[in-house]
């Protein structure tokens, strides 16, 4: 009787230190077996994109398991911050990725530019608020939704209405009207399409490429002149604590090549020509 | 001999259990605390975000109580003393928000209250628009919150003595009379913190609000999604507004603790 009581709180603490423990040693396994799995932490405006791009890759490389992670870039930032190691991460612009990189979480001569994207704005295919021009956005009552300040999208968005609000045709008062009509600040593109379909809104601003090519015919985009729009590029690269250096490099290499590139055109991006 | 040590057995076991729990449970709250200074934490506070999302946190969430307490009270007391047929559904519907993931609720109320949903549509026609509105938040939160008031009301007037009722209505006092001077004194408790548990599930709802009522300061950005929102520009921001829900929350649930323990 004694021996048994003994015994099991023995038994049960070694479980619940074996539980303390299991904690600390998750990494320690993945990579001895032979499916190479490679994490990559991917701007939220790349998921159509690099859904395809990972698909495609993995049925040419069986043995190799693409694990995407999409979400805002800030968001995916903070994360990296915190302590998440991706193998790969691409960034929908250069503040975030920059500042990982002075930090230390990046392996910094991997880091480069692989692609540009503007902004644009889309209105549901019933267009009801009857916008066909830009200055139609700042008529009283559109229901427009636009990033918060801090997500890329959301900055790109009043870097376009600012000049805009320089140029004497619009002016600050178009700005203001125009801003005065927002109804929510999103923190990720992907929630912003679906509240136009359903029409939830009237417009909003967001990244060309975010019309998926199987929504082209529910929504209508509007195109933001070049003198207005801003150039996006987004950099990628490969995390400082990756130990699959060289599964990664083919994998970026695959999507700066002809058939990622091929994927990237088709879901409304410009690749930017890498000279090697 | 043998007892005893069988019963120190027992506790040596169980109280890494608890300790273990309690730390599980501590660590991170307390990290909240040790992870900004109080210089920073005060900066924050002048944040307009933060104060605006704290009054539009405490407005919404005291609103949507009050409707679950005058909406569900009826319904609670309906269901604790009488039987009809369907009332095993009714009873799991009232339920089913506990279960439904937060975004199944976001959709459910978009479908029933958006512009282009089953109720939206005509709302619409009237000019009356609720999405992304501050109404949209308290739809949210009375939605998912809902049935925790409407459960803990139903099991505490279940838990009255009939006999004390039935005493009160032979000496003439009227239905409502007996229930407001009556019953509803006796459930006194159980009430509270039935309504304390659905303000505070009012006051964290996040996926619901940042799916049907949108995300804008001062009108829909709620506690939750603001911190959603500065997390995604100042930690400091985000980490002040936790806390400060921590410190409600923990405050709220003690206070409520110390009236109800009061004896009635």
């Amino acid at each position: 009787m004694k021996r048994i009581a003994l015994s099991t709180c023995i038994l049960s603490l070694v479980m619940i230190a074996a539980l303390l423990f299991a904690g600390c040693t998750d990494s320690g396994l993945v990579g001895e077996t032979p499916p190479t799995t490679l994490t990559v932490f991917c701007a939220a405006s790349l998921t159509g994109a690099f859904t395809d791009i990972a698909q495609a890759y993995e049925d040419k490389n069986p043995d190799v398991n693409i694990d995407l992670v999409f979400d805002g870039t800030q968001a995916l930032r903070t994360q990296i911050e915190q302590g998440a190691s991706p193998d790969i991460f691409v960034s929908a612009n250069t503040k975030h990725m920059d500042a990982l990189k002075a930090a230390g979480f990046m392996e910094n001569q991997t880091v480069f530019f692989f692609l540009e994207n503007g902004m644009a704005v889309i209105i549901p295919a019933e267009n009801s608020a009857g916008i066909t021009r830009l200055s139609d956005l700042a008529k009283p009552g559109v229901k427009l939704v636009i990033g918060t300040k801090d997500v890329p999208f959301g900055s790109y968005t009043r870097q376009v209405l600012d000049k805009m609000a320089a140029d004497p045709r619009y002016g600050q008062e178009y700005k203001d009207a125009v801003m005065a009509n927002v109804i929510s600040e999103e923190t990720a593109v992907s929630s912003v399409v679906p509240k136009l379909m359903l029409g939830e809104a009237d417009a909003a601003f967001v990244y060309k490429s975010d019309v998926q090519p199987g929504d082209r015919d529910k929504v209508i985009q509007i195109e933001i002149p070049e003198e207005y729009n801003v150039v996006a590029r987004y950099p990628l690269g490969i995390l400082a604590e990756s130990d699959q250096v060289g599964a990664s490099e083919e994998f970026i290499g695959h999507v700066t090549g002809p058939e990622g590139n091929a994927i990237l055109v088709k879901y409304g991006f410009d690749p930017i020509e890498q000279t090697v | 001999m043998r007892e005893r040590f069988g019963e120190n057995g027992l506790i040596l076991f169980l109280a890494p259990l608890i300790i273990l729990f309690l730390l599980f449970l501590t660590i991170p709250v307390a990290s909240l605390f040790l992870r900004i200074s109080p210089a920073a934490f005060i900066e924050s506070l002048g944040n307009p975000v933060v104060l605006d999302a704290l009054l539009l946190s405490l407005g919404t969430a005291t609103l949507s109580t009050a409707i679950v307490i005058l909406m569900g009270t009826p319904l609670s007391y309906l269901n604790a003393r009488t039987t009809y047929p369907g009332k095993e559904v009714v009873d799991t519907l009232t339920d089913l928000p506990i279960v439904m993931p937060p975004a199944v609720a976001g959709i459910a109320l978009l479908m029933a209250f958006g512009r282009r949903g089953v109720i939206g549509e005509y709302l619409d026609m009237f000019g009356l628009q609720i999405a992304f509105t501050t109404l949209a938040v308290i739809l949210a939160q009375v939605f998912v919150a809902s049935p925790f008031y409407i459960r803990q009301a139903r099991a505490s007037f279940e838990a009255v003595d009939r006999t004390f009722e039935d005493a009160a209505r032979t000496l003439g006092a009227g239905r409502l009379r007996v229930f407001f001077r009556v019953t509803v004194p006796i459930a006194w408790s159980g009430l509270v913190s039935g309504a304390i548990l659905t303000f505070a599930r009012a006051l964290g709802e996040f996926g619901a609000t940042i799916m049907f009522a949108g995300n804008f300061q001062g009108r829909t950005q709620t506690m939750p999604l603001a911190i959603y929102t500065t997390m995604q520009g100042d930690l400091n921001d985000a980490i002040s507004l936790a806390i400060i829900l921590v410190i409600i929350s923990f405050g709220v649930i003690l206070l409520v603790k110390y009236i109800t323990r009061r004896p009635i």
